[in-house]
């Protein structure tokens, strides 16, 4: 494959009196073909596995489709059955509510706990403890806590029991308690890795800053305020971004410890789109609920954009 | 008689000092009971699986909870393993990590070699369209990838993993770009004198030079496969092809009151990655904190 490219660039000399306008046209024509060449192979996945299936789904949500058969077109249908249905209306406001609790509960969690890591001894010792579920499969955490939690057995509940001699539930039994529960390990979960971003941002942080303020008798929490959190807020935006757009994309915690029960109660937007994709198989519904999914991720995340010139300053 | 000092004495100034230190100090040891609490926090759910992995059937219903299994029930590992394939599973898991972060290192790095260094036309327009797919939640394209695996035959196919991954990665490419721009040219300029063409340039300088930028990504895209549950377990069926989130959580609806039994799977998943964190926790971390920065 490469020869070919490479060949196409040796092509005929210049001989016309226009040898410069020639020349240039063949190096663009060259870059050209190396522009190719080298994108290729991810021009291809961007068109096969990204462009393509986006516009496929849009065209999919004014259909219905069960996937086999005939395809139907029944325009906004599918978007008026989804605003009507109690079960869409369900997930969308566990999603609000696991993203409400799960993303400001870890960006400050994490925060502070880098705050507290970053001038410290033992630091690679901490970093690495509460990296931990970082590299461990969703899965394993879901099983994990499902076990701690159990309502009869589980180590939260039998020293709840022993030490304060509480009555506790059964966590995620209970139609209330399963969104935030599930937010909180969530939380437990995704520590880490916000944290060791935060502690990179931390670092890049010049500590000239810090020193001048020190020699001005700066108290810690006005050097804290008005050096470090300013010039970390480019990090505190960038966290808060990843963490809500993976907030909103919640399914793996749902989907192993509660499978969207009780009821519905823990159903979140993704299980729901799983379920009525391939479970129910309602190809149309599901993608025009993704459609949705997708319009919320992305206004929340303009949002986001538009309001980060009020708080977040950029050093350069 | 006492003159009234201008400067503090020595002694003032010293206990100013100490007085200063044993802040400090308090500080120190305040922080570290924070750390200490939310470390046990960290570690007790693990301790807890593994705990619970050793004990009998019987042991498990004991309140208060004891620790230390007595006796310790290592039949519980030639059980669980024995239930389900999961030393397939593992292989499974490896070789299409392994596939995926090898494809991915070398188109994303190509890719961000043309849009870091080559003038091809609408460069920018299609870098364009490559950051806004980043947008874009996996669960809108699940459908039509789905369709398009099924009339390629790879349903129940690890291809169906590997292939999207391995030609398509945004990030990789808008990351890899972004430290390609941030090389010096001159490197290059003289490779270009010398004859070099693009392939060698890419080959023989740029990555070399990115070494560590492409380590992270790695590392950091082995995590995302490695973990990856919601297409597994649209595109696989069969419990040979499966991988070892997928077992798992196949095995928690097999045994979902054997809990000795469940924390040894948890265990046989969790305990071997661990342990290749642990070896190389330092690269992986700074890995993923190389991805954090350059945005």
């Amino acid at each position: 494959m490469a020869t070919s490219v490479i060949g196409t660039e040796e092509i005929s000399v210049p001989a016309t009196p226009s040898a410069g306008s020639l020349l240039r046209s063949r190096r663009s024509r060259s870059a050209a073909l190396w522009g190719l060449f080298f994108i290729g192979p991810q021009l291809l996945g961007l068109l096969v596995f990204s462009v393509i299936p986006v516009g496929w789904a849009m065209i999919l949500s004014f259909m219905e489709w069960g996937g086999l058969g005939d395809r139907t077109f029944v325009g906004l249908a599918n978007y008026r059955e989804t605003f009507q249905s109690s079960e869409f209306r369900g997930a969308l406001s566990h999603t609000i509510l696991f993203t409400a609790i799960s993303v400001p509960g870890s960006v400050i969690v994490s925060l502070l706990i880098a705050l507290l890591v970053n001038n410290v001894r033992f630091k690679t010792i901490y970093r690495l403890i509460f990296f931990l579920p970082t590299v461990t499969s969703s899965v394993a955490i879901s099983l994990v806590w499902l076990w701690a939690l159990n309502g009869d057995f589980g180590l939260i509940n039998t020293y709840l029991r022993s030490w304060f001699g509480a009555d506790p539930p059964n966590w995620l039994i209970e139609r209330d308690l399963v969104v935030p529960i599930i937010a909180l390990v969530s939380i437990w979960a995704s520590i880490g890795f916000n944290m060791v971003i935060f502690l990179a941002g931390l670092q890049s942080i010049s500590p000239s800053y810090h020193e001048a303020a020190q020699i001005d008798g700066a108290s810690r929490a006005r050097q804290f305020f008005n050096i470090t959190l300013p010039l970390l807020s480019p990090t505190v935006f960038f966290v808060t971004i990843i963490s809500l757009i993976g907030a909103f994309q919640i399914f793996d915690l749902v989907y192993v410890m509660t499978d969207g029960g009780p009821g519905n109660a823990s159903s979140t937007m993704v299980h729901y789109i799983y379920e009525t994709a391939f479970v129910d198989f309602s190809f149309g519904l599901s993608a025009a609920v993704a459609m949705v999914l997708f319009a919320i991720i992305l206004l929340v995340t303009l949002f986001q954009f538009w309001g980060q010139r009020r708080w977040v300053h950029y050093d350069d | 008689m006492a003159s009234t000092p201008v400067f503090p004495t020595q002694t003032e100034r010293g206990t100013y000092r100490s007085s200063r230190k044993v802040q400090a100090r308090v500080l120190e040891g305040v922080t570290h009971v924070i750390l200490i609490l939310g470390a046990l926090t960290m570690i007790v759910p693990f301790l807890w699986m593994i705990s619970t992995s050793l004990k009998d059937f019987g042991q498990v219903f004991i309140i208060p909870p004891s620790w230390i299994p007595n006796p310790i029930q290592w039949g519980n590992y030639p059980d669980s393993l024995n239930a389900l394939p999961f030393a397939r599973a593992y292989w499974n898991s490896t070789y299409i990590a392994v596939v995926v972060v090898a494809s991915q290192l070398l188109t994303c790095s190509m890719a961000g070699y043309a849009f870091a260094r080559i003038p091809f036309p609408f460069r920018n327009q299609l870098f364009i369209v490559f950051l806004a797919t980043l947008m874009i939640p996996q669960q809108v394209t699940i459908i039509p990838t789905f369709i398009i695996m099924r009339n390629l035959g790879l349903i129940d196919n690890h291809l169906s993993l590997i292939i999207p991954s391995a030609l398509f990665n945004a990030f990789g490419v808008f990351l890899l770009r972004q430290f390609i721009m941030g090389l010096p040219q001159e490197l290059e300029e003289s490779a270009v004198l010398d004859g070099a063409n693009r392939l060698r340039i890419y080959w023989q300088i740029i990555l070399p030079l990115i070494k560590a930028p492409l380590a992270a990504l790695g590392i950091f895209s082995f995590l995302g496969q490695w973990n990856n549950l919601f297409t597994a377990n649209i595109f696989l069926s069969s419990p040979d092809n499966y991988t070892v989130p997928l077992l798992l959580n196949q095995f928690k609806g097999l045994y979902i009151t054997d809990w000795t039994l469940m924390m040894a799977a948890a265990t046989i998943a969790v305990v071997p990655v661990l342990l290749v964190y642990l070896v190389g926790q330092r690269y992986i971390i700074e890995g993923v904190a190389l991805t954090g920065i350059k945005r």
